[in-house]
């Protein structure tokens, strides 16, 4: 009997997990992973599941499970491995116990990330096996056996998602058992230090067993299904990977392909028995020449190509023109936007109306702040008109860039602003080295209460787990103080006054400061229905513009005045009624309307 | 009945586009959910994680006997579904020649227009008329879904109007329904749903 479910890859690997008796499930939610864990959640009971603070830990977590003699998952986006990857590089010394299988999912084409890399390249590093899934069905297909194979070579498992297998659904057959729960059987913990404690005398030990492994790995690819010959004509043969194989399979239906899906260690044997039966290679595969730089050490002549393939996102149409340059032929007219269709106004995504971070990024503007930005929502304080953020790097940074900038000599006045979440993943540390080091950083943690970007997962100020359960609320005050911080303020993030005054104090200190400035996620906490929109009286609007310059998609313009300029007016829709616009206009044009919406 | 306008002889790749919070992903989901139980192959893909924050939202639904790429290639979309006519001109090029266009009588004004930063748009109502001429299908899913009285079911509405163009019975659209909605929403959406159905002027055959 077949079990076919329509499922996204991220659904599809949490089914898989459930029914392969994974019993421990740990990730930092990022996008374009984080359904994977929402769904896992599903399984409460089950799956022991949970939102840690940062990728590191998850890992952390993942690895004791493994050491414990259980299953586990671990899931993160491609910087999150980053993050992750100092465990790993060394359980991959130790070996695993229970399995491991770490989801990594990529995000060619920075749909909703900060840079792009290939994490490949860190699983090749770490001595994982990859696993390459190209649709949902070998999602969970490759996902339902992992464990397994985690367990019988002691290796770890990467499984390399995408933004587009991650996010594309399709048909699963989840087989004659894909709805029973796996058993789940985890290993008695036997005490060895020797092999679980990682000093260099046993390290060194490890590292013989670790090159040994890896051979046996190669045994493990040579046989493994996901990687198979799809015959067709001779005169081209493509070897490919992921999603890169669906576009290869659109654009070249008639030609023969070696489709990988276990591509670490490459299997060395069948790409050359595939190499000899076709007259020239090309390698198409997403972002980095990973494959291709396999198949040439193995010694295979690749034939190069001058089609651009090695940045952002595949598709059918780059696929075609590789086409046209390896075969000669004419390349289909590319579709053309008609005069009509051409600069379009844009649509940029926008703090949302009402959000609680708007009144801190127009206030920091006023005061003419340099601001070392972090990793969220928040990031879209860079959006004009508040464009009030000086860098992004990565989670975390904003507090050491900041440090670092006023080590570097800047003068003037110089903010760090992170998110509760985000503080909570990194933003700890660094606030400590500035206590520590006698720094005088003035960091504004924008405390909304949930991790809001990757679409509202809970966190350790939210005061509940991914379950739902209530747990410790951790307060971010306190925990400043805790690391040393004595000027340490916490501000109501609508009240505009109280910003003004409390920041240009902070700012001017010359000592480590914190401003928590508190607002719940207008989103996450549902206040739209029901809210008391404000409106705009135009015959108060002097049309100065002031509201305009709080970005707030709200505030649209009106009628048309004597002056011959446009009155504001709120579109009260997505009015929530924050009141940030009626504390910047001076003629008082702007007040609650006290009628609550429908 | 008429004869539905895609007939699923080939793959048949359909976009649909719109401003975040407008249901367009629902409804992306409920078509590929209402093809998957009538038998055939499909690829659903979308971008979000902005979605919620105002920017232009999209999904492609690929529908045939056996589809590979999850992506609709360039300028091949066989029917573009609009939810805003904006964004139906901004999607022209992704159209093929001959391809249909349902697109919805709402106009959310950018907010990078309505804050001054940018011109507005000619008037897209006759950008719409004029680009999609002999193959527009028009349609006003914010009346229906003021008709069974909760505007957040003119998504519902527009999947409704859709179930016209393709071969499956309305049983099978119900039943997507059924798999996507919760209890609470789902007779209100189904109404919604089949006044769309009744309600849709279908083009003359080409």
């Amino acid at each position: 009997m077949s079990n076919k479910v329509f499922l996204s890859g991220n659904e599809a690997i949490a089914r898989a997990a459930y029914a392969a008796g994974c019993s421990v499930a740990s990730a930092y939610p990022g996008t374009p992973s984080t359904e994977i864990l929402e769904n896992i959640a599903k399984f409460k009971g089950e799956i022991d599941c949970e939102w840690s603070v940062n990728e590191k830990v998850a890992m952390e977590i993942g690895i004791g499970a493994s050491i414990a003699g259980a299953r586990a998952l671990v899931c993160m986006k491609h910087v999150g491995l980053n993050v992750a990857m100092d465990p790993l590089m060394t359980y991959t010394f130790v070996g695993t116990s229970g399995g491991l299988v770490i989801v990594s999912a990529d995000d060619p084409g920075m749909h909703s990330s900060q840079n792009e890399q290939d994490n490949r390249t860190l699983g090749k590093f770490a001595h994982c096996i990859e696993l390459e899934p190209s649709d949902s069905q070998e999602a969970y297909d490759m996902v339902r056996g992992a464990w397994e194979l985690s367990e019988r070579t002691g290796a770890i498992v990467m499984v390399r998602m995408t933004t587009r297998t991650s996010h594309s659904a399709s048909l699963v057959d989840l087989g004659e058992d894909g709805l029973k729960r796996g058993a789940v059987e985890v290993k008695p913990y036997v005490k060895n230090p020797r092999r679980t404690v990682a000093v260099p005398a046993n390290a060194r030990e490890m590292r013989f067993a670790l090159e040994d492994r890896n051979r046996r790995l190669l045994e493990e690819s040579e046989k493994s299904p996901f990687n198979r010959i799809e015959d067709g004509r001779s005169e081209l043969g493509i070897i490919t990977s992921a999603v890169a194989y669906e576009y290869v399979k659109e654009v070249f239906p008639e030609y023969r392909i070696l489709k990988l899906g276990f591509t670490n260690p490459l299997p060395v044997r069948l790409v050359r028995e595939f190499a000899a039966s076709v007259k020239r290679v090309v390698v198409v595969e997403e972002l980095d020449p990973v494959l291709c730089n396999a198949v040439r050490l193995a010694g295979v002549d690749v034939t190069p190509y001058k089609t651009e393939l090695r940045m952002m996102e595949l598709n059918v149409s780059r696929i075609r023109a590789l086409r046209a340059e390896l075969l000669g032929e004419a390349l289909p007219a590319a579709p053309v936007q008609p005069v009509e269709a051409q600069s379009l106004p844009s649509r940029p995504p926008t703090l949302c109306a009402g959000c609680s971070h708007r009144g801190v990024f127009y206030t920091l503007s006023k005061l003419k702040t340099t601001v070392c930005g972090d990793i969220g929502c928040y990031t879209l304080g860079v959006v004009p008109p508040l464009s009030s953020m000086d860098t992004t790097i990565c989670m975390g940074a904003s507090i050491g860039n900041a440090f670092g900038m006023r080590k570097a000599g800047f003068k003037g006045r110089l903010a760090a602003v992170i998110g509760d979440s985000t503080f909570f993943h990194s933003g700890m540390t660094g606030l400590l080295d500035v206590v520590y080091n006698k720094g005088a950083v003035t960091v504004v943690v924008l405390d909304n209460r949930i991790t809001g970007m990757t679409g509202h997962q809970q966190n350790p100020g939210s005061g509940k787990t991914l379950l739902g359960e209530e747990t410790v609320q951790t307060d971010i005050a306190e925990v400043a103080r805790g690391l040393g911080v004595k000027r340490v303020h916490t501000v109501n993030a609508y009240d505009l006054v109280e910003l003004e005054r409390v920041l240009s104090e902070e700012l001017d200190c010359n000592e480590p400061s914190v401003v928590v400035a508190y607002g719940p996620c207008v989103i996450a906490a549902k206040k739209l229905a029901g809210a008391i929109p404000h409106a705009v009286d135009p015959s108060k609007c002097k049309t100065c513009g002031a509201c305009f310059r709080l970005g707030c998609p709200s505030i649209v313009r009106g009628e048309r005045l004597a002056n011959g300029r446009y009155a504001s007016r709120i579109a009260p829709a997505a009015c929530i009624g924050c009141g940030l616009c009626s504390q910047v206009c001076k003629f008082g044009a702007i007040a609650s309307t006290g009628v609550p919406k429908a | 009945m008429n004869k539905p306008l895609f007939a699923i002889d080939s793959v048949t790749n359909i976009t649909l586009v719109g401003v975040g919070g407008q249901g367009i992903l629902l409804t992306a989901d409920v078509l590929a959910r209402t093809a998957a139980l009538a038998g055939l192959a499909v690829k659903k893909s979308e971008i979000h994680g902005m979605s919620q924050r105002g920017g232009s939202v999209s999904s492609q639904v690929r529908i045939g006997r056996c589809v590979y790429s999850p992506i609709v290639p360039d300028g091949e979309t066989d029917l573009l579904v609009s939810f805003d006519r904006l964004e139906a001109v901004r999607a022209f090029s992704s159209v093929r020649p001959g391809g249909y266009a349902l697109v919805d009588a709402c106009y959310l004004e950018p907010v990078t227009v309505s804050s001054g930063l940018q011109p507005a748009p000619a008037d897209p109502e006759q950008t719409v008329e004029k680009l999609y001429a002999g193959r527009l299908i028009r349609f006003d899913s914010h009346a229906i879904a003021l008709e069974v009285g909760n505007a957040r079911t003119a998504n519902m509405a527009i999947a409704g109007a859709l179930s016209r163009l393709f071969p499956w019975p309305v049983e099978t659209w119900h039943e997507a329904l059924r798999l996507r909605l919760p209890e609470k929403l789902l007779d209100v959406n189904v109404k919604a749903f089949d006044v769309g159905r009744s309600s849709i002027v279908l083009p003359a055959a080409p």
